[in-house]
């Protein structure tokens, strides 16, 4: 047995404080430390990490799947803003020149694009061939069907508020009727898709609850399995946080892992979806091919699959840590 | 250093462990806490280390009243004392090395300062070249040896061991008491529940006997 003048005695009782640096240093470290030992744990049992992991990536892709489909609805909707017409129906009492007069001098405003001019005629003849009531028109004496002049406002003047402004400004023109927005139908369009984003919001909010529970019981688990851990570490002095940080951070990997997981996921249905999107895009003519995520998405998923992955570790580790006690 | 005044503690469901208890502890003393089971030595012990609380009197531990010490303080009120349990209540999935450093982690202490500290404490209970080895592969004696290690390796100045020796042989059990002697001659308070009279009389320090919840003899202060 040693004598009892060396190193190891000394000060027995006036223990020695690290310093500020020293405490900091030391704090940032063991956080590191604990960071990559919560990993190392997960990865000994691999196959319950992926489990876990899997849930959350398959129950988060679900809303961002939707969402992103939605972006891109919203991306082909939006070109059919441009796609608006107003139709002026002109009053009966116009004669043929003052509505090419009326048609030139629309022409000439630059928040218009096209302008084009069906007359009387033209409109009853269109009528005849499209419905069949020839016989019935024949009958009247009169063409009851008006001058029309059809307007399509350039593709900066094309938004809701400008063409309710310009439509506003036409109805002031002494030979129009009438003047009609060919706008409701994207309208109606529009309301159908803020349902649906309304429905991805609630969806998502739902799953991230759901998500919120897996981790949370999944950790409860993890506490359990680690009871007689948690009353050793309570018994030699480490604080409710010490205790906590691992199993945080084993929240954070599940989040983490289920993002990505997640984002894999709606990267190969995106992928899967694209060629069928194409060729579809392709019978209309329109080029058009399917958004893919970008940054600002990833970076959203991510954020939140860990934040839900930290904050179902919080809820667990809250309720059952204290509930552990030596005795 | 520990002082116990009128100190009762009553178990949900009535059964009093412990009877107004009056117990003065000075430091650099070591005593020896004796009965029959169910005599109260490990509630005492746990009054020390508020795993539990006083339902009545009072209970002292270097100066600090036990039952002021709230809920959040308590960690850092247990990292001055050393405890030693029959049971050794190590983790079984790290090495001996990272079992005695724990506290030392715990207190924040810089990576260098604990490898120096738990090598000093593990050459302190003559262990040192099973640093790596994970305490399944050790024996009884050396387990609680690795015990006392992690118990004494941030220098508390007092030292609680309940039943240190009741699954060792006579010679290990020495080679303990040894060990604790040495403690407390540099200063630290040693308090140990034991039921070998035998041994603990030969140690010739001050023994306390409860029966029932009561101290009702103490070599100190004979009546």
């Amino acid at each position: 047995m040693k004598q009892h003048d060396d190193q190891f005695y000394q000060d027995v009782v006036n223990r020695d404080k690290p310093g500020l640096t020293t405490t900091l240093k030391t704090y940032f470290m063991r956080h590191a430390q604990v960071f990559f030992y919560s990993l190392g744990q997960l990865w000994r049992s691999p196959m319950s990490l992926f489990m876990t992991a899997a849930v959350i990536g398959i129950a988060l892709a679900l809303p961002t799947g939707l969402h992103i489909l939605l972006q891109n609805a919203q991306t082909v909707s939006g070109g059919w803003d441009g796609a608006a017409k107003i139709s002026l129906f002109l009053k009966k009492s116009t004669s043929d020149d003052q509505a090419q007069k009326l048609t030139n001098k629309l022409k000439s405003l630059v928040e218009i694009a096209e302008v084009e001019f069906i007359s009387r005629e033209k409109g009853l003849a269109e009528f005849k061939d499209r419905t069949g009531y020839g016989d019935a028109i024949t009958a009247l004496d009169d063409n009851p069907i008006p001058h029309l002049i059809v307007v399509t406002p350039s593709l900066q003047h094309s938004n809701a508020e400008q063409m309710e402004a310009l439509a506003k400004q036409m109805r002031t023109y002494k030979e129009v009727e009438f003047v009609q927005l060919d706008q409701e139908w994207v309208q109606r369009l529009y309301a159908i898709m803020d349902i649906v984003s309304q429905a991805v919001i609630i969806l998502g909010f739902m799953i991230s609850l759901a998500v919120l529970l897996v981790v949370g019981n999944t950790i409860r688990l993890a506490i359990q399995n680690r009871r007689d851990e948690i009353v050793i570490v309570k018994l030699i002095g480490g604080t409710d946080a010490f205790i906590r940080r691992p199993f945080l951070y084993t929240g954070f990997w599940y989040g983490l892992i289920g993002g990505l997981i997640a984002l894999i996921l709606v990267y190969i249905a995106l992928l899967l979806m694209s060629s069928p999107v194409e060729r579809l895009a392709g019978l209309y003519q329109a080029p058009f091919s399917l958004h893919k995520m970008d940054f600002g998405t990833i970076i959203t998923i991510l954020g939140l699959s860990i934040g839900l992955g930290l904050g179902g570790s919080w809820l667990a580790v809250g309720r059952h840590l204290r509930e552990i006690e030596p005795h | 250093m520990i002082s116990f005044i009128q100190a009762c503690k009553r178990y949900p469901g009535g059964h009093d462990a412990l009877l107004n208890v009056n117990l003065e502890l000075a430091q650099s003393e070591m005593a020896f806490l004796t009965g029959h089971s169910g005599a109260g030595k490990s509630t005492l012990l746990k009054l020390i280390a508020l795993i539990e609380r006083t339902t009545r009197g009072q209970v002292i531990i270097n100066g600090e009243n036990t039952s002021k010490v709230k809920r959040r303080r308590i960690p850092q009120f247990r990292r001055n004392i050393g405890i030693i349990f029959q049971d050794h209540q190590l983790l079984f999935d790290r090495t001996v090395f990272d079992n005695v450093a724990l506290p030392l982690i715990i207190a924040g202490q810089a990576p260098r300062e604990i490898a120096r500290r738990t090598r000093a404490a593990l050459d302190k209970v003559g262990l040192l070249n099973k640093e790596k080895s994970y305490p399944i592969t050790l024996s009884g004696g050396e387990q609680q040896r690795v015990g006392i290690a992690r118990a004494v390796v941030n220098k508390p100045p007092l030292l609680l061991a309940d039943e240190p020796t009741g699954n060792l042989d006579p010679e290990l059990s020495w080679e303990i008491m040894q060990i604790f002697e040495q403690f407390r001659q540099v200063g630290v308070t040693v308090l140990v529940a034991s039921h070998d009279l035998d041994m603990i009389k030969r140690m010739g320090h001050r023994i306390l006997v409860l029966r029932q919840g009561q101290l009702v003899a103490d070599s100190a202060h004979p009546q």
